[in-house]
């Protein structure tokens, strides 16, 4: 693997990293309108309606009226409310959710307009740029608890502590899923991991073209982290801390105006960033899918940008699918997820990728003597899938008797069973009692008793 | 003057500032968010000082798991609830003193100590292995690793004690969701009790809080519509205290009723106060009311 050189971002003048800045802040900004309007259109779509049509041409400037009328709505202070805390936790949320798009490299090396100045479209890079990001997500957690708390609100209690247990826990999901990205890339560094994911796959000893995305190559990786970020952003199905059937709203039930906005903003900008470390990590970062790297230049230069956000808006599609088509789980449901499943998962895997590179350096898989224990293990293993175990019996139920009045209230005939006034009725026979019930029969005899 | 003194003298008075509020601060989470911010000016001192993966953790681990934590437990504890004054460990007080002392004699040490021989830095150790990250992984990997692994021994034992400590034997099985809507459908079956929801609290003109009792078709209190707490801590509102205003509004509408501004005009009774009484104390309370020019009747509010 080729270390890729990151003194190309130390080297840019302060106008040159002013503009990036910018660029990135107005980026954000732009794909959190769009983003609100695409949403409601794609969840408007599945539900058979429309979603916003009215503001700007097809209702795409929607959001823009949204935020518009947020900014000039008077802003409520509960008076339980602890003043300090209440202020600064939009800021809190708002802030970090936009300082993680520092290290995510949006393209790869362009030419600033008007100028002969080469730079990579990131603002920065740094050899722990994934790290960096996890820490910013958990400053981005003290925004809603606080919010939670300070509040004065149960409701708002309740959602800030449902919101920090739950993205504490599925922060460990997430951190454990990019170990293993970290291993195979042999570097932190998000610029040098999407370099990493363009060496083609080589399958017994072949090269067969094909880039070596992490979401390939690591798929069980890839899975958790789709996982844990939807938990991460608390969305849904996994939206409990602002279940609006059983908390209003949450940790921002109590906000209005432009504070409600910033958490709005903050939660748009998450599902950006959190899709944006998925395409980094995962999916080639700015670079163009399989076929289509065959053309060059293809995505160079400016290029880049376009992929990169094609592929963070199919992963915001896909936020958007999960939402329109799952039911919120229940909260001990979706805390069972987390640590019985989804971090002993990440656990064996990580062990697993790191016993398979440490053979391969050691060279293991060389020795004819590996390679037949691990041949006779996996002959074993589908032999044992195949003829091993004993197959269930398939159940046949007894027809037992039907009792319609089992436990003391009427219950449905199930199965076999068949109600006793039926008994003695042939099916398909119109010319008998459409009721069936026979003159001697117990059905009369309930008719009369009830 | 260099970056790492700018970012010292940016953020040392911040960090003291910082340390100073979380001693004196009188709410647990005002304490926690002033040992946040302390925490998230060091790590940056650590970034302007070539440690870029120690920043990382540091945010990552204090300030992103142990201290949010602290948050959760204060919350959970209560939201307003004192600190007790009375100490459970004997002798903390001198224990205290005396290792704030050689907190002190190890500072001042270790403080004079880089003064006097000048700093050393990290470039040059950054350097020995190609970087930050990698020459931390060979510290602690080659050269520490019985010692990092003796220390992950025994948070792991500290982790599984813990576990240990708060374990429960479940006594009776686990009631799951199909057991309680058996036992549901089961009550229904032998005493008629309804397996549905329990009803709402009642929405009247004036009231629909949740402490508001809905009402039977027969003008009786659904008894399960206000949750079992409030009903054991206060005595809920009769059907006739909530009728009442109503009542009389409709009567005077009808014209079949002398226009009474005792009733239904001001605040409804309190629970457990007559309809009567409250008439009578309104009416003089509201006596005094003209005489200082106001009328604080519900629509004059409102």
């Amino acid at each position: 693997m080729t270390a890729m050189d990151l003194a190309l971002f130390g080297a840019d003048p302060w106008w040159v990293v002013l503009i990036k800045a910018v660029f990135v802040f107005a980026l954000l900004l732009v794909l959190t309108l769009f983003n609100i309007v695409f949403e409601r259109k794609v969840v408007g779509r599945m539900q058979h309606r429309k979603g916003p049509t009215m503001n700007g041409p097809f209702g795409w400037l929607q959001s823009l009226a949204d935020g518009m009328k947020l900014m000039f709505k008077e802003d409520f202070m509960p008076t339980a409310a602890d003043k300090v805390v209440f202020n600064l936790a939009p800021f809190l949320s708002a802030v970090p959710a936009l300082t993680a798009w520092a290290v995510i490299p949006i393209a790869g090396t362009v030419t600033v307009p008007f100028t002969d100045r080469q730079t990579n479209l990131q603002l920065t890079d740094l050899p722990m740029a994934v790290l960096f990001l996890l820490a910013i997500a958990s400053i981005g957690i003290y925004g809603i608890v606080l919010a939670g708390w300070s509040s004065g609100s149960t409701y708002s209690l309740l959602g800030g502590l449902r919101s920090s247990a739950q993205m504490i826990s599925y922060e460990i999901a997430m951190g454990l899923s990019l170990v293993a990205v970290f291993l195979l890339a042999g570097s932190m560094s998000t610029s040098e991991i999407v370099a990493a994911q363009q060496q083609p796959v080589v399958v017994l000893g072949a090269d067969v073209g094909i880039t070596g995305w992490y979401a390939l190559l690591l798929a069980p990786s890839f899975v958790i982290y789709l996982i844990s970020m939807v938990g991460e952003t608390n969305r849904a199905p996994f939206d409990l801390p602002e279940a609006e059937g059983e908390l209003v709203g949450g940790f921002h039930t109590e906000y209005s105006g432009m504070r409600f906005a910033m958490f709005f903003l903050a939660e748009y900008i998450n599902m950006a960033t959190v899709s944006a470390i998925a395409v980094t990590l995962f999916l080639g970062g700015w670079h163009a899918p399989w076929p289509l790297n065959q053309v060059p230049g293809i995505d160079a230069g400016y290029l880049g940008a376009v992929w990169f956000l094609a592929k963070v808006i199919l992963l915001i599609f896909v936020f958007v699918w999960l939402r329109g088509t799952l039911p919120r789980f229940r909260y001990d449901q979706f805390m069972k997820l987390g640590w019985s499943w989804l971090i002993p998962l990440s656990l064996v895997w990580i062990v697993g990728i790191a016993t398979v590179r440490m053979g391969r350096e050691e060279g293991w898989f060389t020795s004819p003597a590996v390679l037949l224990g691990a041949g006779a293990v996996v002959l074993v293993a589908i032999g044992l899938a195949l003829f091993g175990g004993r197959e269930t019996e398939p159940e046949t139920a007894a027809p037992t008797a039907f009792d319609p009045y089992a436990g003391g209230y009427p219950v449905p005939p199930q199965g076999e069973q068949q109600l006793p006034e039926m008994a003695g009725v042939l099916p398909g026979d119109e010319d008998t009692d459409r009721a069936g019930r026979r003159p001697d029969g117990p059905g009369h005899d309930r008719e009369e008793t009830s | 003057m260099s970056g790492q003194e700018l970012a010292f003298w940016l953020l040392a008075p911040v960090m003291v500032l910082g340390a100073v509020g979380m001693v004196l601060a009188r709410k647990a989470v005002h304490s926690a968010l002033c040992l946040a911010a302390v925490m998230i000016c060091l790590a940056i001192q650590y970034a302007a000082l070539d440690a870029p993966f120690l920043f990382a953790v540091q945010i990552i681990v204090y300030t992103g798991a142990i201290l949010m934590l602290f948050l959760f437990v204060v919350m959970l504890v209560g939201v307003d609830s004192d600190d007790s004054f009375v100490e459970t460990l004997r002798g903390q007080r001198v224990f205290a003193v005396v290792l704030g002392i050689g907190l002190v004699v190890l500072l001042v040490a270790g403080l004079g100590n880089a003064v006097v021989t000048g700093p050393v830095g990290l470039t040059e150790a950054n350097a020995q292995y190609g970087g930050n990250v990698q020459g931390l992984a060979a510290l602690v990997f080659v050269r520490w690793v019985w010692a990092f692994e003796a220390t992950s021994a025994l948070l792991i034992t500290a982790a599984v004690g813990a576990m240990v400590l708060t374990h429960r034997e479940r006594l009776v099985p686990r009631r799951d969701q199909r057991t309680r809507a058996a036992e549901r459908i089961r009550a229904y079956a032998e005493t008629g009790r309804h397996p549905g929801p329990m009803p709402t609290p009642g929405v009247f003109a004036r009231h629909n809080a949740v402490d508001t009792p809905a009402l039977l078709p027969d003008g009786s209190v659904a008894e399960d519509s206000v949750s079992a707490p409030l009903r054991s801590r206060s005595r809920i509102r009769t059907p006739e205290e909530l009728l009442a205003p109503m009542a009389q509004r409709h009567a005077e509408i009808a014209g079949d009723r002398q226009p009474d501004p005792a009733v239904g005009h001001q605040r409804d009774p309190r629970p457990g106060e007559s309809v009567a009484e409250q008439g009578a104390a309104l009416k003089a309370s509201q006596r005094t009311q003209r005489t200082r020019g106001e009328d604080l009747s519900d629509e004059e509010r409102i």
